[in-house]
């Protein structure tokens, strides 16, 4: 399929069906049907990573164990990323929806909710709308119960076993892995995890069937996706697009005239050079993004952008792993080292080579990721390093 | 100190004395107090029957835990890249002169604390604060003035 212009489209905002109407179509489907119609649909993780979520389910309803948890990661915290706010605030019942639908495929009778601390004004409209669709459960004699947590400013909380840490008490450190959360998650019961916009989908794939899905995007990249744009762009906001667009054609659409790069996926995601848009897919096939699209143009350094995110890094970096919590001290040091002239600029190629070690043996996604971004801007603005 | 006690008690009473109930407890006491002090850790360790230092390397791990103490204001302002672009600077000087404190300090009538924090989730209306729960968005010193003197009335 041939992408030829960017599509608006609007599965996660719409209201035309009701929370209860969703919902009694889904108990009107076997569970089989349900994943079946995921696993059609080809709906991967929103939440950056992008595992199947067919699977992720399908795995956890088939433990031995029956104690089992659905949670909402709500812990929204790569920065440039602020779609789940959006959609916790407009549609927070098509998100309970999705968990309720998930918790009779996986058949989970408690759901939880862990939302970040730093969006803690949602709480008590968030709650009200919880109580509205307890109701509706109660109604349709579904047995379901989801409970709010809040988080208190980790962005590593993010991080699924973290989260897990986090909600029994504990230091928001990751754990090994495997297991995996869907044999061994919260309490070490089978859990599945989902990000907001991802339940959101699989509740509106339950309504719809999976075609109207499908026939959306790309082949690797299947569907829409809410993007969260922001930087040096005119149209800063939230919008849900149809995947499978080049980066040339999203800075058409949403730079200023003057974009020198866009960085795909966050601080943990890659920077895109102008020389490299058109020939760049936003999307599995080319670069992932959990939504979080920045664009720079030509006034900003470089330098201070990787800098801003190596310090990110360098405060959220739980500190449990060597790699991660020296690796990225020593980014920071060398960069400024070589901004200086104190070391020689071919001290990037250690930098580099530090970073690629990271990227094997941090323990998690947020040490193992530095490398994205850091290779890919030293790579393509490397004398914005230097002088 | 009897009040930290009575509070502790109160909280674990609400959500319960097991590890899962650590969080929640702490964050209680962070909306009373501001801050989480020794004393509230010791506390809230007998009270979970774990040990303090399980308490503390729990409460510093997180960000919005303080273990410092804080005004009852405590100003967070957003520092991550598209903030930054658009001028955090400038907001933290103007919070700096109103406040007639740097950054990291507390007013001397623990009123205020002005903090940095990262990525708020609001990088398309940037700069952004948040005063405790409450979020403001696209900021210039003008606004944050207003702000700022409607708090001072409070």
């Amino acid at each position: 399929m041939s992408y030829t212009q960017l599509k608006r489209v609007d599965l996660i905002f719409d209201t035309e069906a009701t929370t209860k109407d969703i919902l009694q179509t889904a108990w009107s489907k076997t569970n089989e049907q349900i994943v079946n119609e995921l696993l059609e649909s080809g709906l991967k993780g929103r939440g950056g990573a992008g595992f199947p979520t067919a699977m992720k389910w399908k795995f956890t309803s088939e433990q031995a164990e029956k104690e089992r948890y659905v949670i909402c990661n709500a812990d929204e915290g790569e920065p440039g990323t602020f779609k789940d706010r959006e959609i916790l605030f407009k549609v927070p019942q098509k998100v309970f929806g999705g968990m309720a639908v998930c918790a009779k495929v996986i058949g989970a009778t408690q759901g939880f909710v862990y939302l970040r601390g730093e969006y803690r004004f949602l709480l008590k409209e968030l709650q009200k709308q919880l109580d509205d669709f307890h109701a509706i459960l109660k109604a349709l004699s579904i047995n379901f119960n989801i409970t709010i947590i809040m988080g208190s400013g980790a962005y590593i909380c993010g991080e699924e076993s973290a989260l897990f840490e986090s909600m029994e008490g504990k230091r928001g450190e990751p754990r090994n892995k495997p297991p995996y959360p869907t044999i061994a998650g919260f309490r070490s019961k089978p859990t599945v995890i989902n990000n907001v916009e991802t339940l959101v989908y699989a509740f509106m794939i339950t309504k719809h069937g999976a075609k109207k899905f499908k026939d959306l995007g790309t082949a690797d990249s299947r569907g829409s996706k809410v993007f969260s744009i922001s930087g040096d762009t005119p149209k800063a906001g939230i919008y849900e697009l149809e995947l499978g667009m080049t980066v040339d054609q999203f800075v058409e659409e949403f730079g200023d005239g003057d974009t020198k790069a866009v960085q795909v996926g966050g601080a943990s995601g890659f920077c895109v050079p102008r020389k490299k848009f058109k020939d760049t897919i936003i999307g599995f096939e080319g670069v992932p993004t959990g939504g979080s699209m920045m664009l720079f143009n030509s006034s900003r350094s470089m330098y201070n952008v990787l800098h801003n995110y190596l310090e990110f890094f360098e405060e959220e970096s739980c500190g449990q792993c060597t790699p991660c919590r020296v690796g990225c001290q020593q980014l920071i040091k060398g960069i400024e080292a070589v901004k200086k002239g104190e070391k020689h600029a071919v001290y990037l190629d250690q930098l580099m080579k530090l970073s690629q070690t990271m990227k094997i043996t941090a323990k998690c996604g947020l040490g193992q990721s530095v490398a994205n971004s850091f290779s890919s801007i030293v790579d393509n603005f490397k004398e914005e390093m230097i002088y | 100190m009897p009040e930290i006690k009575d509070l502790v008690k109160g909280l674990a009473d609400t959500h319960g004395r097991t590890r899962e109930s650590l969080i929640p407890i702490l964050q209680g006491v962070i909306t009373h107090e501001n801050y989480i002090s020794d004393e509230a850790m010791t506390e809230i360790a007998r009270e979970l029957d774990i040990s303090a230092a399980q308490v503390y390397g729990t409460a510093t791990f997180y960000s919005f835990l303080d273990t410092q103490p804080r005004g009852k204001y405590v100003i967070r302002v957003c520092k991550t890249i598209t903030c930054a672009m658009k001028g955090k600077n400038l907001i933290i000087q103007e919070l700096e002169d109103l406040l007639k404190v740097k950054l990291g300090e507390t007013t001397p009538n623990r009123k205020f604390s002005l903090l940095e924090t990262n990525c708020l989730g609001w990088c398309h209306k940037g700069p952004a604060m948040l005063i405790n729960d409450e979020a403001y968005t696209e900021l210039t010193p003008e606004k944050v003035r207003e702000i700022i003197n409607e708090y001072i009335k409070k």
